[in-house]
């Protein structure tokens, strides 16, 4: 599979001093949803304007679509679509006004603009609207010309930051399933930032956990699920006396037992595979099992064992550093 | 999906696509378009009708010896209110640029710079739009205030003839470019209206006063004189007044477009440079 993104020890320093991405490497492959996770302030925005060429690197490089995007922005620029995490139609012009004029921006001939337009009112739900001021739209139908905007000029990739911030859950759901939809119809690779662990758990093919500009943690999502040590299965047996953590330990992916009175606490990987194969195994020798339970790690578990913080107190932490947010702000607005 | 963008690589591309939209935002708003006229009408209604300079010499009994005529002599017209009538032009002309200035603030505080900048638009457009949509609104406003100073009084010089105001716009044109990208250049960076609004008002004062907009400066002091030689508003007033109001002296007139096409080739030259260097960081 090809590349689209590869970044090499990419790097921002705001004012000399505040290092808002740390070397950061990766790489995204074609076809996949790429996430960036973490707290407010993570230094997921500056990576993503780095790679949509909006701001310059300090050190480091990527390449995006096989372009250099330090020496070849304009290609960059032409074959990718950028979902911004803030309202940037223009409130003053109508949805499809703002339509078109994204596809001038792209150099998309008149005639071919309409018709794309039409096709992304309709996908993004918008077609009733599209003669309306943007300033009468909600906050859920700007998301969704914003999305629309991003596709305009059909780009190979998309980078969308933090799509559904401040979105109630319906318009969510909704912003998920067009995002399933680009991956799966059109095959387009997709990178987005997000600090909802769901989001990430639900949307992403493959995931970075990214505190304090510094990439932590980068696979699957259950990969990283299962760097936890797995699922848990907790089982009771009937019988009082009887010892079987020996017999359970025996079967395949099973990494630890916990004894207490007549309940088992078994670590495994792959619990829904894992599990079926200790009850068949309990029911041939004969034990009787009258409870069972499978918990899956969430990715909120993952962020603690990485970061050692649960990502609410993470960002609630960050109020005392909120000098250091204003100035990255200030600094990323610039 | 695949782009097919051969346009992306015209360095001109996006320039229309963005004036347009500038444009757009003020002739569908007609209260904008008004209250950007309805300024230097008041000031030549006031200002223009109640201070008649003229008035002094003859309304008292000033001894004025015969044949002497103190207005000719320092504004180079008895009539005072054509005199600043023709100077409010110059007016509109800055206000107008400072707010081109403004509004690319608003862009980037809103997030539609930073959108626009990752799109393949040419950087030098995105400036470009907006020194170009500020040129079409002063000549717009410039021409209705124009039109108003004529129904309120203004008496032509006996040069003029209908083609000098094609020269007047032309005067406009060029002034319009060199301020706007100056007032865009101070906003470049800037991410708060506030000091933007504090510069521009800090600025457009001494350029208008320090002119000969509303004055003639020959009765200045010499620091100002000085200063009002280096003023692009006193080049453009100048050259208006030699159109519209003066006897033409054409050396003059030479002069003051070849002052004003230098300061509108040398300060959009620089935004064109500028806008390559600082959009991104």
């Amino acid at each position: 599979m090809e590349e689209m993104i590869v970044a090499k020890g990419l790097t921002k320093v705001f004012n000399k001093s505040l290092v808002a991405v740390d070397h950061v490497d990766f790489s995204v492959k074609e076809g996949e949803i790429f996430g960036f996770l973490g707290p407010n302030g993570a230094g997921k925005t500056t990576t993503i304007n780095m790679l949509i060429t909006v701001l310059k690197p300090t050190e480091g490089n990527a390449t995006v679509c096989g372009y250099d995007i330090k020496k070849q922005a304009s290609d960059v620029r032409s074959s990718i679509g950028v979902v911004p995490q803030e309202y940037t139609a223009d409130e003053d012009l109508t949805g499809l006004e703002n339509i078109l004029l994204c596809a001038d921006l792209y150099g998309i001939p008149k005639s071919v603009a309409k018709n794309r337009a039409n096709e992304l009112f309709e996908l993004v739900e918008l077609t009733k609207f599209r003669d309306k001021r943007v300033e009468t739209y909600s906050g859920g139908m700007r998301r969704r010309l914003e999305l629309a905007c991003g596709l305009v000029n059909r780009p190979k990739m998309l980078f969308l930051d933090e799509p559904t911030l401040g979105l109630d859950v319906q318009t969510r759901a909704a912003t998920w399933g067009y995002i399933k939809q680009l991956k799966e119809e059109f095959g387009m690779t997709l990178f987005m930032t997000t600090h909802y662990l769901e989001e990430a758990d639900h949307l992403c093919d493959r995931i970075a956990i990214i505190d304090h500009g510094k990439i932590i943690a980068l696979d699957t999502p259950n990969t990283l699920k299962e760097s936890l040590g797995g699922d848990i299965v907790t089982l009771t047996i009937e019988k009082k006396d009887a010892d079987i953590a020996s017999l359970i330990e025996k079967v395949p992916k099973v990494k630890e037992v916990k004894k207490q009175d007549n309940t088992y606490r078994i670590k495994v990987e792959k619990g829904e595979d894992t599990a079926p194969q200790v009850l068949n195994l309990l029911i041939e020798k004969g034990y009787k099992v009258t409870k069972l339970s499978l918990t899956k790690p969430t990715l909120d578990e993952v962020y603690l064992e990485f970061t050692g913080k649960t990502m609410r107190e993470e960002e609630e932490t960050q109020s005392g550093m909120s000098s250091k947010r204003i100035a990255m702000r200030r600094a990323r607005h610039h | 999906m695949t782009s097919t963008n051969n346009n992306a690589k015209n360095p001109l591309h996006g320039l229309w696509a963005l004036t347009n939209r500038e444009l757009k935002k003020w002739y569908k708003e007609p209260i904008i378009l008004f209250m950007s006229i309805v300024q230097p009408i008041i000031w030549m209604v006031l200002f223009g009708k109640a201070m008649d300079l003229g008035a002094m010499f003859t309304a008292t009994d000033f001894p004025i010896p015969p044949g002497y005529n103190p207005m000719e002599q320092i504004f180079g017209t008895s009539d005072y209110f054509s005199y600043m009538a023709i100077g409010m032009l110059s007016f509109v002309v800055l206000f107008t640029a400072m707010f081109s200035g403004m509004s690319i603030v608003w862009d980037r505080r809103l997030g539609f710079l930073n959108k626009v900048l990752s799109t393949p638009v040419a950087r030098g457009s995105i400036i470009f739009a907006k020194v170009f949509s500020a040129v079409v609104r002063s000549l717009v406003q410039g021409g209705i205030v124009l039109l108003v100073a004529f129904l309120l009084g203004l008496q032509l010089g006996p040069s003029f003839n209908i083609l000098n105001i094609l020269g007047v716009f032309a005067a406009l044109f060029l002034v319009c470019i060199g301020l706007s990208s100056i007032f865009i250049l101070i906003a470049i960076r800037s991410t708060r209206w506030e000091t933007q609004m504090a510069v521009v008002n800090l600025l457009n004062l001494p350029l208008l006063f320090g002119s000969n907009a509303l004055f003639s400066t020959k009765t200045m002091p010499d620091w100002l004189q000085t200063f009002a030689k280096i003023n692009p508003i006193s080049y453009v007033t100048d050259a208006t007044r030699q159109l519209m109001l003066f006897q033409t002296n054409t050396n003059q007139l030479m002069l003051d477009f070849a002052f004003l096409a230098g300061f509108a080739l040398i300060f959009s030259t620089i935004g064109l440079f500028l806008s390559w260097r600082y959009l991104t960081r």
